[in-house]
């Protein structure tokens, strides 16, 4: 066995840790730390692990409500859906691995946040993944894009979760950082959800799952710094996913669960061994004690700093109620997976960690997550984008809708979904390609909506409003399939935190969010935060990824998106014509300018309850939010849907036809109602105080915009091939 | 009738399955581990369900085929019991060789979930009594391993012994061989699909093209 490097401030560096954070290490413990305790200092104290530069704005976000069971701090969020039962959900980010490793970087994110889902004893129900990519031109960027897509469904397919909707999107801020979100939601029932914090002293801890190899060793830390040339190197860091442990791991675990053996879990992410066990003995106010040689390995001669560093896939760490040992081994045996008690629980507040008999870390426990460094980085705000003075003018509405639909960040995501299995359960009710995806809860006639957005070119114009649009836009698309919104969980992928700039934009996102999150009533239960996804010093566009839970009491209740032919259009919410910064100015005139669109939440609020209401009238035939590029590719979606055309009115009088159909302001629907009711459902919304106009009918094959025709067919080819043709096969 | 559902570590289309045989067909359904060496009594079908059986390692289904189980399974089907497999138990019936030929990566070589028209190429079996031969059904695909494969004589043999269950109706879109979505035993009493029907019995589920399947064995298996 070679001999352990000498502990230096330099190679504390190489850590991660600054000369500071170096030295408050040397205070705490009042001695030169061991190399596997550095390396358990760096493990707990970067970024990705201690949340070090955004903690102090995450505790302004609101996170409770009367339906919160379980907010942030736990492996994720719980919340109460009625008659006893819980959903538990969060979104984790897994994008420096995804650039490095796009296939496997993208299938250990789903697995891992399966894990955090399964964890607390949820069987997983549903997958979202939110992706941006650089430039579809950009050299790297379709080798991505296959890759990440392969790495995601080869993961949950075989896991057996549905994957039922997501994002994708490319802009030229991406091409140095892929970003790569994975959301998963569990059902369990409300009164048998597991937590971390062990309890008891003496109690076993117990290895489960698949063995440790060297896989991942400091990958947490390779996720909290910016890339520079010579990132591929760093391809070793990346863990390797395995999906038939991962699904033994989850039958193994609810059995577990439902045998009464487990008094705490917690499963091995980030920073593997060391995080979990941390987090376990700290949130119990206990110690650690770990045997390192009882540990399942994969690899031989491993050392103490590689087991504690390692993220292997696939392994979760229990306190076992000591009387259950025999029925707790016989599970895991059935599964023929690992099971190993490597350590127990300590009175005295010490993480100590042997291999060989020998001492290898020895530190006080609580320290190492409680006097994690904490900063309150300079920000600077974003300044004011002026607005567009010279805004180009649309010839023809129709001309521009065709050309939109085929761009890559408009056209059909189907040979994405296509590969992902979005069926498994036999209890998906609304798969990918609509507003929000609609999964019934097995066995009752409930049904969850998930829905996942966020419109990154707002947020870099103005980091307030574009972080409310991103939970307005999520609250809309739920509303739209029927559902109450319920909670939120966020995924925030920012730049350098170190740079105020950048700092700026995260502290006016999560203002903006937390204004949101109040104000619509959909409380943030869980969420993750990525800094540093920069190259060269160029950073994404700043992207906190919103992914909302909404609830269906009776998925009768579920509006579709499909109108039928002779239905009258009704556009719901105040159009002002707004097309600064807006899809229609960026993709089709190449200009990022002007300010994002306003958010009224009020006003969000009042339409998205006047659709739920319109519904429970037995008014409404269809309904689809209006986002990115407006009224026109609305109702071409809608007409795609319903397979047939739409007749949409001209521009109202003083409005230009490149605002009234491509214009994106905010808190707007479009419904479409059987003739006979729309009256009623015009007089449902003056009441409401929301506005409301008659715009069109579902008619003909074609969709014509104030008279010019785009025939349904071209619409169908120019969205259904897009994706195709960008990625050249 | 009564049904047994083999799981195997991987299976991720077991309860499915069941739910389908409990719904559908009124079927009081087992689940038996793969590590069972024999089957429940009185049986009348055995469905192998959809999934990863582990992992796919090796060849998908060649391991679950040499699982303790399905010594009995074969036992069953050698001596007239009805079995359905789906998905990856189709696979595994063309490993174990309770069903002739193999299913290859899909031509394009992606995973494929998507909702396909299948033609019904025969009722003259327990399975796909309940419609007429020309039928078309729409059914969900989701594998990645699904382009059925034999050679010519095979092939010859299952065309003219009306063994051919389901072809694509459209194309096959997995490149299987003359569209051949599900093929019957000699004795018509096993059938291999790579669509799942199971995903296709409730209004919820956007269609009920597949509960045919599972009312033609609730018909032809009640007596038994």
């Amino acid at each position: 066995m070679s001999a352990e490097p000498a502990v230096t401030q330099a190679l504390a560096a190489d850590h991660g840790l600054t000369a500071e954070e170096y030295q408050r290490i040397l205070d705490l413990i009042g001695r030169t730390p061991s190399w596997t305790e550095l390396g358990i200092f760096s493990a707990m104290w970067n970024e990705h692990c201690s949340y070090k530069s955004s903690k102090k704005w995450l505790r302004t976000l609101p996170t409770e409500g009367p339906q919160v069971i379980c907010g942030p701090g736990e492996n994720a969020g719980v919340v109460d859906i009625g008659d006893g039962d819980a959903v538990i959900f969060k979104m984790e980010s897994h994008n420096h691995p995804s650039y490095i490793e796009p296939h496997q970087g993208a299938a250990t994110g789903v697995g891992g946040i399966l894990r955090d889902v399964f964890t607390m004893g949820a069987r997983p129900m549903a997958a979202m993944n939110a992706l941006s990519f650089g430039r579809p031109e950009h050299p790297k960027t379709k080798r991505l894009v296959a890759g990440v897509v392969e790495g995601i469904g080869s993961y949950g397919n075989c896991f057996g979760v549905p994957n039922v909707g997501g994002e994708v999107r490319f802009h030229a801020g991406y091409d140095g950082n892929c970003l790569v979100n994975a959301f998963a939601a569990g059902i369990a029932k409300a009164d048998a959800i597991f937590y971390s914090a062990a309890s008891g002293v003496g109690m076993p801890v117990v290895y489960l799952g698949a063995k440790t190899g060297r896989d991942g060793v400091g990958g947490a830390t390779m996720a909290s710094a910016e890339f520079g040339e010579g990132a591929e190197e760093k391809r070793p860091t990346v863990q390797v996913g395995d999906p038939f442990t991962e699904k033994r791991l989850l039958e193994a675990c609810l059995e577990l669960m439902a045998s009464g053996a487990v008094i705490s879990i917690q499963d091995m992410g980030a920073a593997g061994l060391t995080c979990s066990a941390v987090e376990m003995g700290d949130k119990g106010g206990l110690g650690i004690e770990l045997d390192l040689d009882a540990v399942p390995q994969r690899e031989t001669h491993m050392t103490a700093y590689e087991m504690m560093l390692s993220e292997s896939q696939e392994r979760m760490l229990m306190v076992l109620k000591p009387s259950m040992e025999a029925e707790a081994r016989a599970i895991f045996d059935k599964w023929d997976l690992d099971f190993a008690i490597v350590g127990k629980t300590i009175a005295e507040d010490r993480f100590l960690v042997k291999l060989a008999g020998e001492v290898k870390a020895d530190l006080p426990l609580a320290a190492l997550s409680g006097t994690a460094p904490e900063y309150d980085r300079p920000w600077e705000p974003t300044p004011a984008s002026p607005k567009v003075a010279d805004m180009p003018a649309c010839a023809d509405p129709a001309a521009d809708l065709l050309a939109l639909l085929g761009r890559p960040n408009f056209c059909s995501r189907a040979w994405v979904w296509e590969q992902y299995d979005h069926t498994v359960g036999a209890d998906t009710a609304r798969g990918p390609g609509s507003d929000a995806a609609v999964v019934r809860v097995h066995g009752t006639k409930k049904a969850l909506a998930f829905s996942s957005d966020v419109t990154p070119r707002y947020c870099f114009a103005d980091p307030v409003e574009g972080g409310k649009q991103a939970v307005a836009e999520c609250f809309r698309n739920l509303s739209a399939t029927g559902a109450r919104p319920l909670a939120t969980t966020d995924n925030m992928n920012f730049g350098n935190p170190e740079k105020p700039r950048i700092m700026g934009q995260f502290v006016g996102c999560i203002q903006g969010i937390g204004e949101a999150c109040k104000a619509l009533d959909m409380p943030i239960v869980s969420g993750n935060v990525s800094l540093y996804n920069e190259t060269d010093g160029q950073a994404i566009q700043p992207t906190p990824t919103i992914a909302a839970v909404g609830l269906l009491e009776d998925l009768s209740q579920a509006i579709p998106m499909a109108g039928r032919r002779g239905d009258v259009l009704i556009l719901l919410g105040e159009t002002s014509g707004w097309l600064d910064r807006s899809a229609w100015l960026y993709e089709l005139h190449g200009r990022e300018e002007g300010p994002p669109p306003p958010v009224d939440l009020a006003a969000e609020r009042a339409a998205g309850e006047l659709v739920r209401a319109l519904k429970a009238a037995g008014l409404l035939s269809a309904a689809h939010d209006l986002s990115d590029g407006g009224l026109a590719v609305a109702a071409a979606e809608m007409a795609l849907a319903s397979g047939c055309g739409a007749t949409i009115a001209g521009a109202p009088k003083g409005m230009a036809p490149g605002a009234w159909f491509f214009g994106e302001d905010q808190a707007r629907y479009l419904l479409a109602c059987p003739a006979q009711s729309a009256m009623a459902a015009l007089d449902a919304a003056a009441k409401a105080g929301v506005p409301a106009r008659q715009i069109g009918t579902l008619e003909g094959d074609a969709v014509i915009l104030g008279g010019r025709p785009a025939p349904l067919a071209a619409l169908r080819e120019a969205h259904s091939g897009g994706f195709a043709r960008m990625m050249g096969a | 009738m009564r049904a047994a559902v083999i799981v195997f570590p991987g299976s991720n289309c077991d309860r499915d399955m069941q739910v389908a045989l409990q719904a559908v067909a009124s079927a009081p359904v087992e689940m038996v581990w793969h590590k069972e060496t024999a089957l429940p009594r009185g049986l009348d079908l055995v469905a192998l369900p959809g999934g990863f059986s582990f992992g796919d390692h090796l060849r998908c289904g060649a391991i679950a085929g040499k699982s303790p189980i399905m010594r009995a399974v074969s036992d069953f089907a050698h001596a007239g019991g009805h079995v359905l497999g789906v998905c990856n138990g189709f696979q595994i019936l063309t490993e174990t060789g309770l069903l002739p030929g193999a299913l290859l990566r899909n031509g394009n070589l992606k995973f494929l979930c998507k909702p396909v028209a299948l033609s019904v190429k025969t009722s003259a079996s327990p399975f796909t009594s309940a419609w007429n031969a020309g039928d078309v059904a729409t059914i969900p695909i989701a594998h990645h391993d699904g382009a059925y494969v034999a050679d010519p004589d095979t092939l010859a043999e299952l065309e003219g012994e009306d063994r051919v269950a389901f072809t694509y109706a459209q194309g096959a879109p997995n490149g299987a061989v003359h569209d051949i979505a599900g093929v019957l035993s000699a004795n018509r009493r096993v059938l291999g699909m790579m669509p799942h029907p199971e995903r296709a019995v409730d209004p919820a589920h956007g269609g009920t093209d597949g509960a045919p399947l599972f009312r033609s064995l609730a018909d032809a298996l009640v007596s038994a």
